[in-house]
């Protein structure tokens, strides 16, 4: 060591943390190489130019889509290594694997990253994917503003990534709570990543829900009336209502205790009389919404999916519509249950505790619709039908444990529990992530053209549900024999080992679960089996009708609608032929263009994020003038949109085979 | 509550079984030894029965369609592709969540109602104050002029009136069998009632996370009967050094430290931590919250006020 100048060493330990051990030496090295190889193989194959154009400046709604999914898998991997980390330390009573502070580091992030960095992109990966498509249109309301989106969750969650290799990791838990997340119990940079990755993060999710919001309002195909929308359009609107209408929350609290940080407020302590109490009651209404947000596109994906694989209509189709809303609804009035033990009086802990139960009525209604639209179908027990069908008892029993926390009294020995952290693994995995990964096989083949393979995506399937079951139900024992969440050891004498140890072990089935997915889909990419029809699951819904992989344009002609299962009603009517564009039909359309803006916007926030998480003001400021520029050129009015000629559509549709 | 212990045997008993154990005391939670941890139960057994009326019929259901619905050649199960509505059966399960929401919901608003008041009103409480540090927990005794830290010792049969703050992150205090938590804040007064029916050990803990000692913080709450409890006073009012303001400095310190015990403490230590942590900004609590005895005597209390004394100018008293 004594080889390295001394400027060197101390820049080494201070941000890249070399002191640190092993973990961090090997993240190092992983990124290092990483990024040599991604360098190397898009010079070696000529593809930087490709990547430019293709993906980087694109605005098309699918495209963004793929990308959201790739980095809501790579997240996924990311907080699975960060589970599995906790879950290696957890095995054993008095384990010396990891030390307090990285602990705390590694759950912080798991929690954040799962729920911002990787449910929140796979809904939006899904949104994108599908909602045009479903509603017969040809692009979101907003394109150029949809990869401002993207490139904002991008470089947030960059940003947030960073903090485990250069300066350190957040540690105050997902909630972040102060006065534990104020400056003088936690100095570190790693709180001031968490409060900037997450703000730049969360303004691409508000102008996603407002997209998403004004493109289910105005651009559904002439006869898309509400009740024929299909329910995954649906859970979206109802998804992005509570978006738009809770974000705002988050931004809010997380900018007020950045600037108890940074600029010495106190907004939340109490001395100069600020409360700590506001940024928990700030968090929780987007905090609880926020479950509801990722789990509703879960819902909608669910019964797309049953319908489709039991061949049969959606039973109470009015009755899901109006349960999506509901919740949607009731989401806001149930905050206060994070913090029953909190002091509020009897009665607000009764008020909350009934609204929170009220929850359960509309999911109720949703599963027993689910269960009578297989009644008197033909189920066939494919990929998404198979991660549906767990999904029902998971989110019964996660349901069940969910109303028995809303009774207040009862919470009180459950609160900060496993069995609290089981309760909200089991609605969040077997609800949302079930969900998601239904919905990614379901949708598969419209997108890449190609269907992933059955068998290693049984085997993926069977390891992840049974490993699931065998790390959470333990769990919740463990909650009830007395166990904390986020204690990074516990003593022998309380009996916990035995029931920690068989959980450590699921969650290694669920990582090879995830490992075996992972292979199903490179195994496919080469060997999977090439969708020429279109609709391979034999669905009912619009996105059907086109071509795998859709045409950039997706309609050559929109559609009009007559039916809610408007796709599944015309093959049974041998009329699919009047969804085929004829030549004459065939009209010039016009296309948003691509531009490099929001990648650029996406940059510079990220480069004024970084300054500020150091409070290097010059650096900062650099991105503030990047991001001032991005705003001045847009102004200066660069053509937004382009032509697309009626020729080149008749040909592709014609090399497509359909005209 | 009592039409529910009837059946609270059953209910356990099978509650127990569900969780695999010949050992059932390891489940804190499930064996309560006093009245608040047993009214807990109570509410928890009465949401597993009402839920498991919901939950068990609704599995039942999805597995016998699953079999008799899949499609496999020469299933003869019917098959009516447009059946899709049924006002029925729609109707009667929105109705069923209802009315278990709605009982559930009735004795949980009863059971919360109970809990802000001591469990048994026909004896005289005890006082015993906490305050939770980085990362322990000292206890004080306002009638006994006594202190521990990471222990407190309670009388069997008699409610404890425990009253929280923080001079740390906030945290939490549970002892999981004698009955759930309340958060301790910085600069609140929290209150929560317990009462230990039977003399023994009890385990406890810092429940809400505060950094790197946090999993090293538990106490022991030890029951026992008055007369063991009174001589226990006694002795270490006799032969323990006392807290001084000096002493309460350097234990508050962040770190984490064994069991100890003090024969005296300064009698406003309580009021002041509260009231220095940001309590004087917090007239308008009540409740749970700052009791008027809290708040007595604070402004005089001069040299609190010192370091923020113009700040409390600005306050709308």
């Amino acid at each position: 060591m004594d080889l390295l100048p001394l400027w060197f060493r101390r820049f080494a330990d201070t941000y890249l943390m070399w002191d640190r051990g092993p973990l961090i030496w090997m993240s190092d090295v992983a990124i290092l190489l990483t990024t040599i190889g991604i360098v190397a193989a898009l010079t070696y194959f000529r593809r930087w130019k490709w990547l430019w154009r293709e993906w980087i400046t694109t605005v098309d709604h699918k495209k963004i889509g793929i990308m959201y999914l790739i980095c809501a898998l790579l997240m996924l991997f990311r907080g699975g290594v960060d589970a599995l980390l906790m879950r290696t330390q957890l095995a054993f009573p008095g384990n010396t694997f990891l030390d307090p502070q990285h602990y705390d580091e590694i759950f912080t992030t798991h929690g954040t990253i799962m729920i911002l960095f990787m449910a929140m992109p796979f809904i939006f990966a899904l949104f994108n994917m599908v909602v045009p498509l479903q509603i017969g249109a040809r692009d979101v309301a907003f394109p150029v503003l949809n990869a401002v989106s993207f490139w904002l969750f991008f470089f947030g969650a960059l940003l947030f990534n960073l903090a485990f290799v250069f300066g350190g990791s957040p540690d105050a838990g997902w909630t972040s709570y102060p006065p534990l997340s104020e400056l003088g119990f936690d100095p570190g940079p790693g709180e001031n990543y968490y409060l900037l990755a997450i703000q730049i993060s969360g303004i691409g999710s508000i102008a996603t829900g407002i997209n998403f919001l004004a493109t289910i309002f105005k651009m559904r195909a002439p006869g898309m009336t509400w009740m024929r929308l299909p329910l995954f359009t649906w859970s979206v609107l109802a998804s992005c209502l509570v978006i738009v209408f809770s974000f705002p929350a988050l931004t809010a609290a997380l900018a007020l205790l950045m600037l108890d940080r940074l600029a010495g407020t106190h907004f939340f302590t109490m001395l100069h009389g600020g409360n700590p109490m506001m940024y928990v009651n700030l968090f929780w209404i987007w905090g609880h919404p926020e479950v509801y947000i990722v789990i509703l596109p879960a819902f909608g994906v669910y019964s797309e999916v049953v319908a489709t694989f039991a061949r049969k209509r959606l039973f109470g189709y009015t009755s899901m519509v109006a349960s999506l809303l509901v919740i949607s609804v009731i989401s806001y009035f149930v905050w206060a249950h994070h913090f029953f033990t909190m002091g509020a009086g009897a009665d607000v802990n009764a008020f909350f505790a009934v609204a929170s139960m009220a929850v359960g009525i509309p999911t109720g209604v949703k599963v027993f619709n689910w269960l009578f639209t297989m009644y008197r179908g033909r189920i066939r027990l494919s990929l998404p039908m198979l991660w549906t069908l767990a999904f029902i008892p998971t989110f019964a029993l996660g349901g069940a444990t969910g109303v028995m926390l809303a009774a207040a009294p009862a919470d009180y020995q459950y609160h900060n529990s496993y069995f609290l952290i089981a309760h909200f693994h089991q609605t969040l995995i077997g609800g949302t992530v079930f969900g998601l990964i239904a919905g990614m096989y379901y949708w598969w083949p419209k997108i890449f053209g190609f269907r992933l393979d059955e068998r290693l995506g049984r085997i993926a399937f069977w390891l992840f549900v049974i490993g699931f079951y065998v790390t959470f139900m333990p769990q919740y024992a463990l909650g009830l024999m007395g166990m904390q969440r986020r204690m990074y050891t516990y003593p022998a004498e309380l009996g916990w080992g035995d029931l920690n140890l068989v959980s450590t072990i699921g969650a290694y089935m669920m990582g090879l679960g995830f490992v075996v997915m992972v292979a199903q889909i490179l195994y496919s990419i080469r060997h999977g089996e090439r969708d020429l029809t279109g609709d391979p699951w034999d669905a009912r819904t619009l996105e059907w009708s086109l071509p795998s992989p859709v045409p950039h344009y997706n309609f050559a002609v929109i559609p009009r609608v007559t039916d809610r299962d408007m796709w599944w009603e015309l093959k049974q009517q041998g009329r699919t032929e009047e969804l085929r564009p004829t030549a004459d039909d065939i009209e010039p359309i016009l296309m948003p263009k691509n531009t490099a803006r929001p990648f650029f916007l996406g940059l510079s926030f990220f480069v004024a994020g970084f300054g500020a998480v150091f409070e290097w003001w010059p650096v900062a400021a650099v991105g503030a003038a990047g991001v001032l520029a991005c705003f001045v050129a847009w102004e200066s009015g660069e053509e937004e949109e382009e032509l697309l000629p009626a020729d080149e559509i008749r040909k592709t549709e014609a090399a497509l085979g359909r005209v | 509550m009592s039409l529910l212990r009837t059946r609270t045997v059953l209910a356990f008993v099978s509650l127990t079984a569900l969780l695999l154990t010949g050992c059932s005391s390891r489940y804190l939670v499930l064996s309560p030894a006093g009245p608040v941890g047993r009214q807990e139960l109570d509410l928890i057994v009465l949401s597993v029965e009402l839920l498991a009326v919901i939950v068990i019929p609704t599995l039942a259901l999805l597995f016998y369609i699953v079999w008799r619905y899949r499609d496999r050649p020469g299933n003869t199960a019917p098959y009516e592709p447009t059946w899709a509505d049924s006002r029925t059966l729609e109707a009667v399960w929105w109705a069923i969540p209802i009315i278990i929401v709605a009982v559930l919901g009735f004795y949980t608003a009863k059971t919360t109602f109970a809990l802000v008041e001591p469990p048994q009103k026909d004896v005289k409480p005890i006082t015993i104050q906490v305050i939770s540090l980085n990362w322990k927990w000292l206890f004080q005794y306002p009638e006994q002029g006594i202190a521990t830290v990471n222990y407190v010792k309670i009388p069997v049969g008699v409610p404890v009136d425990f009253e929280l703050t923080a001079d740390a992150p906030m945290n939490s205090f549970w002892v999981p069998q004698l009955g759930g938590q309340v958060y301790t804040m910085p600069g609140m007064a929290m209150r929560l009632w317990l009462q230990a029916d039977r003399p023994g050990t009890y385990y406890g803990h810092a429940a809400n996370f505060t950094g790197e000692g946090f999993a090293h913080m538990s106490f022991d709450v030890v029951a026992t009967p008055q007369s063991d409890f009174d001589k226990w006073v006694a002795s270490v009012k006799a032969s323990s050094p006392p807290l001084t303001t000096a002493g309460y400095e350097q234990l508050k310190k962040p770190g984490v430290t064994s069991t100890a015990e003090f024969s005296s403490f300064p009698p406003d230590l309580f009021d002041r931590v509260v009231w220095t942590n940001g309590g004087r900004y917090m007239q308008g609590m009540t409740g749970h919250g700052m009791t008027d005895h809290d708040m007595t005597s604070h402004g005089m209390d001069g040299h609190d006020m010192t370091d923020h004394g113009t700040a409390v100018g600005q306050t709308s008293r």
